[in-house]
């Protein structure tokens, strides 16, 4: 029994016919067409499938595409604005947090939930917060950098935004 | 004529700095393609039914049920009734459908019935008397698996040579190994091998034992020394369990031509393994990589599934059809790091020299055993006697794993070491300082570098003699390790063109696994071009360009820094031929630098690097830059020391690592970041074969017991310590050419941290992973021997 299900993929809507079976990352990737987001272990532990599920970092490999009904998702592709890499971006890039790059959308989607929540967070928090995802290259160092360095990118354009409206 | 050399240090403007990835951009996007992302209009779904016994033949299969099915569009059938499957998950039988649930579903309809035969998952020590004298004679089975799984031609001559076979050797029989591409000098060696039909018959045991390998007198030594240490040591087998699985799609443009995607580490090697199987002309098989997930050794061929997924296709008319490996099926069958134990005596004289050692060891790879680990590891002891025993089980068959064989050799030899330290009442540091004349070669390297780690550790101030004594559970302790690796680099071909619009390109068959050989590629051309990176468009990763290498055994920096470097020095003598009249210079008076073609003693007289390239004319100039060539750019072997602190609960069992620290050695550096990002990446696979990784399987069922993520764990966030990864750039090293680093860092992580544990805890854990049964129960067994 197929069911219809709208869901808001970077901003824009998706409309489809899906089996009540189909997991969201499935239909973001083969659906929607959106292969940013990974398939790793299947089964929740890896964080390669992470995508933000109205805001939220979900595992997209634990949710089927009938729960995200009428719900808003951003995948990696969707998270920068505009031509531009958001500042997450920029900083895995510039402090080198990948290498095969596989596991890098879910790092990237998970850390930015953490900055959400914590604009400023130790090193211990950073570990804490995107522990559920793993890599197997990078030794997570630089992840780790990458994501302070996320945050000081962050709180600085955040602060130069509001002095310019002051 | 140019002279192939590297440029000297202070003419460098790229070369040896921290340059960001090219491939960045993509990979934070989202918007890099893996193999798993090919998904085209029309994409069919395959999936594969796993034989769920770790031994037994197939007698029948029943497909029908499945090919009714709506959806189904082809079913291929693997391996066919009558075939013995010699491991859990082999592929028996595969369908592609229009998604990947309806491909489940005829999974399920399939019937399958199975002869189950005795298995042997277990790769203890042999028992006593077991695996006396030669192996048997090789049945056909044990050649097809020695062909199958790639052991090496003179493995295979030497064995049929040794052991003759207990079957005949047909015309048929050899016209079919030569159409799979079976060599000549195999070939010849089968016909030649001795007939032992009676031997057919005759149980075999799952143990063959090697021929023992004595150098210098060991019994005298052993005799002449003053401190002798026993003991037992090892690790099991592992996977690679690569975050983007095995897997494919395939598809036929043509009746015959094949198109893949595939995740692989050597996509020039692709056509001919696919043609032999298929039976079309290599040249029309075109494979297809962007970027890949993790392969750590495990990804050479297209594998059973590969070629399934191509009759698939074949079946389906031609229509894309994509299989990657479900986790768990990656786990059981993709990718098993042979096993390695041994039994070791080794002697010192008081003051610490080594003059013996003796190494009873075995070890499992799968269906076809598995060859000793080089023992003892770095340091050449003057006098030995080694004997190995390979252990056949039905564990899945091996395959490389980063660095082959060199952590299993570092655990038993650095902790046996260790050990003799210990019973000597030496420091480590010293007990290693003191024989390093023996490690041959690159004695000086190891010369420098253990200070230098034992500085960044802080080993004066942690290290204590054997066992913290410390109050409470928590005990802290530090350990060593040292190892060594080749490098060098393979065969490749760059084919750079200069247009005479100024734009540059490259062409090269290689791939770049995530190491950042798209960015090394990049800096080798540029900085001897003299323009920017972005000036140069870089294809790789198809055999529609010149074909490369595989990545494997550290030899892809090498060869692609290599073949750069000549294709860029011969374009430019050829664009110096054209510009030095315009210049009023002679050819061998030019150099190209920042962004011009210039006199080199009057660097005001120059050109503009698109006017110079506009001196072509109509025609690009188009160079093939070969690696092997001339000039010594690379070199091979390198040393490195590792370094592990870390507190051990004695309550829990618990090992946790403070910090890591690796010193290492690869020659002339061509980009710093991405080579230390290689070491911080092996540090933490170290902690996770040191602490977690073992491919559990039960004896009784055959079946692994831990195929996903939660039980097969990975090291994490929350597992990383402090780590300080330190690269030898000293002129000395430079000088001596680009060496492949990708390997050697990942050898030491496992003994250090398991010396470092004995330093904590007083005692041995014997074998890796060090979890908390492991090391409770070395506790235990120390706290019964003290009472």
């Amino acid at each position: 029994m197929k069911k219809n299900v709208r869901i808001v993929i970077n901003g824009a809507e998706h409309r489809a016919e899906v089996e009540p079976r189909l997991l969201l990352v499935h239909f973001l990737r083969e659906v929607a067409g959106l292969t940013g987001t990974h398939i790793g272990c299947e089964t929740s532990l890896c964080g390669a499938c992470t995508v933000l599920l109205d805001g939220m970092a979900v595992k997209s490999c634990t949710v089927l595409a009938v729960q995200a009904d009428g719900r808003s998702i951003t995948t990696i592709e969707g998270l920068a604005a505009s031509e531009n890499l958001h500042p997450i971006q920029e900083a895995f890039w510039e402090e080198h947090g990948l290498q095969c790059g596989y596991c890098t959308p879910g790092m990237i989607l998970c850390a930015h939930d953490l900055l959400q929540q914590n604009a400023s967070p130790s090193e211990q928090e950073i570990r804490d917060g995107i522990g559920g995802n793993l890599c197997r290259c990078t030794g997570y160092q630089h992840i780790v950098n990458a994501v302070k360095a996320a945050s000081r990118k962050m709180n600085q354009r955040q602060r130069a935004a509001a002095r310019a409206a002051d | 004529m140019a002279e192939y050399k590297w440029p000297a240090p202070a003419e460098r403007t790229l070369i040896g700095k921290r340059i960001s990835r090219v491939d960045g951009a993509v990979k934070v996007s989202g918007h890099a393609k893996y193999s798993y992302d090919y998904n085209p209009k029309g994409l069919l779904f395959g999936k594969v039914l796993r034989c769920p016994h770790a031994h037994a033949r197939v007698t029948s299969i029943d497909t029908s049920a499945a090919e009714k099915m709506a959806g189904i569009k082809a079913v291929q059938i693997v391996q066919k009734p009558g075939t013995e499957v010699l491991w859990q998950g082999d592929d028996i039988v595969a369908v592609a459908a229009v998604d990947e649930p309806t491909a489940e579903d005829a999974i399920r309809a399939i019937q399958v019935k199975y002869e189950v035969l005795p298995h042997n998952v277990s790769d203890a020590e042999p028992p006593a008397g077991a695996g006396e004298g030669p192996a048997g004679p090789m049945t056909e089975d044990d050649l097809e698996n020695a062909l199958g799984n790639q052991v090496p031609d003179a493995q295979v001559i030497s064995d049929l040579q040794k052991r003759g076979v207990t079957f005949q050797v047909t015309d048929d029989m050899t016209k079919e190994l030569k159409g799979y591409g079976v060599s000549d000098a195999v070939i010849n060696a089968l016909k030649a091998a001795a007939y032992h039909p009676e031997a057919a018959s005759q149980p075999r045991s799952p143990y063959q034992k090697m021929a023992a390998q004595t150098q210098g007198d060991p019994d005298k030594g052993f005799a002449s020394a003053e401190v002798t240490s026993e003991g037992v040591y090892g690790a099991p087998v592992i996977t690679h369990c690569c975050l983007e699985t095995h897997g494919s799609a395939a598809e036929w443009p043509s009746s015959d031509h094949l198109l893949v995607h595939c995740s692989t580490q050597g996509v020039s090697g692709l056509p001919d393994q696919y043609a032999q199987a298929l039976k079309i002309p290599a040249g029309n098989v075109r494979a297809h990589q962007d970027h890949i997930g993790g392969g750590f050794g495990s990804k050479f061929s297209p594998d059973r599934w590969g070629i399934a997924t191509a009759q698939l296709s074949k079946s389906a008319g031609g229509k894309p059809v994509k299989y990657m490996l479900e986790r768990d099926s990656e786990l059981m069958t993709a990718g098993a790091r042979p096993s390695a134990y041994a039994r070791v005596k080794v002697a010192a004289k008081g003051d610490g020299t080594l003059v013996a050692w003796q190494s009873d060891s075995w070890g499992t790879g799968g269906p076809a055993g598995a060859g000793s680990p080089p023992l003892p590891y770095v340091f050449e002891i003057p006098n030995q006697r080694k004997q190995h025993t390979a252990v056949r089980t039905n564990q899945g068959p091996a395959r490389a794993w980063r660095a082959p064989n060199h952590p299993q050799a570092a655990v038993i030899t650095m902790c046996a070491l260790d050990d003799l330290a210990h019973k000597l009442n030496m420091d480590p540091v010293e007990f290693f300082a003191k024989n390093l004349d023996m490690t041959g070669p690159r004695a000086p390297i190891y010369k420098e570098e253990l200070p230098l780690a034992a500085e960044l550790m802080g080993w004066k101030q942690k290290w204590h003699p054997r066992g913290d004594k410390s109050e409470g559970p928590i005990k802290r302790g530090v350990g060593l390790s040292m190892h060594t690796w080749g490098g060098r680099g393979h065969a490749s071909n760059c084919l750079l063109s200069i247009h005479p619009d100024g734009s540059v390109d490259i062409k090269m068959g290689s791939q770049d696994l995530g190491t950042g050989t798209r960015t090394a590629i990049l800096i080798v051309a540029a900085d001897s071009l003299g323009i920017p990176m972005n000036a140069i468009t870089l294809n790789i990763g198809d055999t529609m360009y010149p074909p490369d290498g595989g990545s494997g055994g550290s030899t892809t920096i090498g060869g692609v820094s290599s073949s750069t470097r000549r294709a860029a020095l011969m374009a430019l003598d050829q664009l110096f031929a054209k510009v030095a009249p315009a210049l009023k210079a002679q050819p061998a008076d030019l150099e190209a630098r920042d962004g011009t073609v210039r006199v080199k003693s009057e660097p005001s007289r120059s050109l503009s690097w698109k006017q110079a390239c506009a001196k072509l004319g109509a025609m690009p100039l188009s160079v093939t830059g070969k690696n092997p060539g001339p000039g010594n750019l690379i070199n091979s072997g390198v040393g490195g020391v590792g370094m592990a602190d870390v507190s051990v609960d004695t309550e829990t069992g618990i090992v946790k690592v403070n910090k890591m620290v690796a010193v290492q050695d690869c020659g002339l550096v061509i980009n710093l970041k991405t080579a230390e990002s290689q070491c911080y990446g092996a540090l933490i696979m170290g902690i996770s074969y040191a602490l977690y990784e073992e491919k559990v399987l039960d004896p009784v069922t055959g079946r692994m017991l831990n195929p996903n993520m939660e039980f097969y764990r990975l090291a994490g966030l929350r597992d990383i310590p402090e780590l300080m990864v330190h690269m030898m750039t000293d002129p000395l090293n430079e000088n001596r050419g680009v060496i492949g680093l990708g390997e050697p860092p990942v050898i030491s992580p496992g003994a250090a941290i398991s010396n470092a544990v004995a330093n904590a805890i007083g005692v041995r854990v014997p074998f890796l992973p060090l979890t908390p049964d492991r090391v409770l129960a070395a506790l235990e067994q120390q706290q019964k021997a003290g009472a």
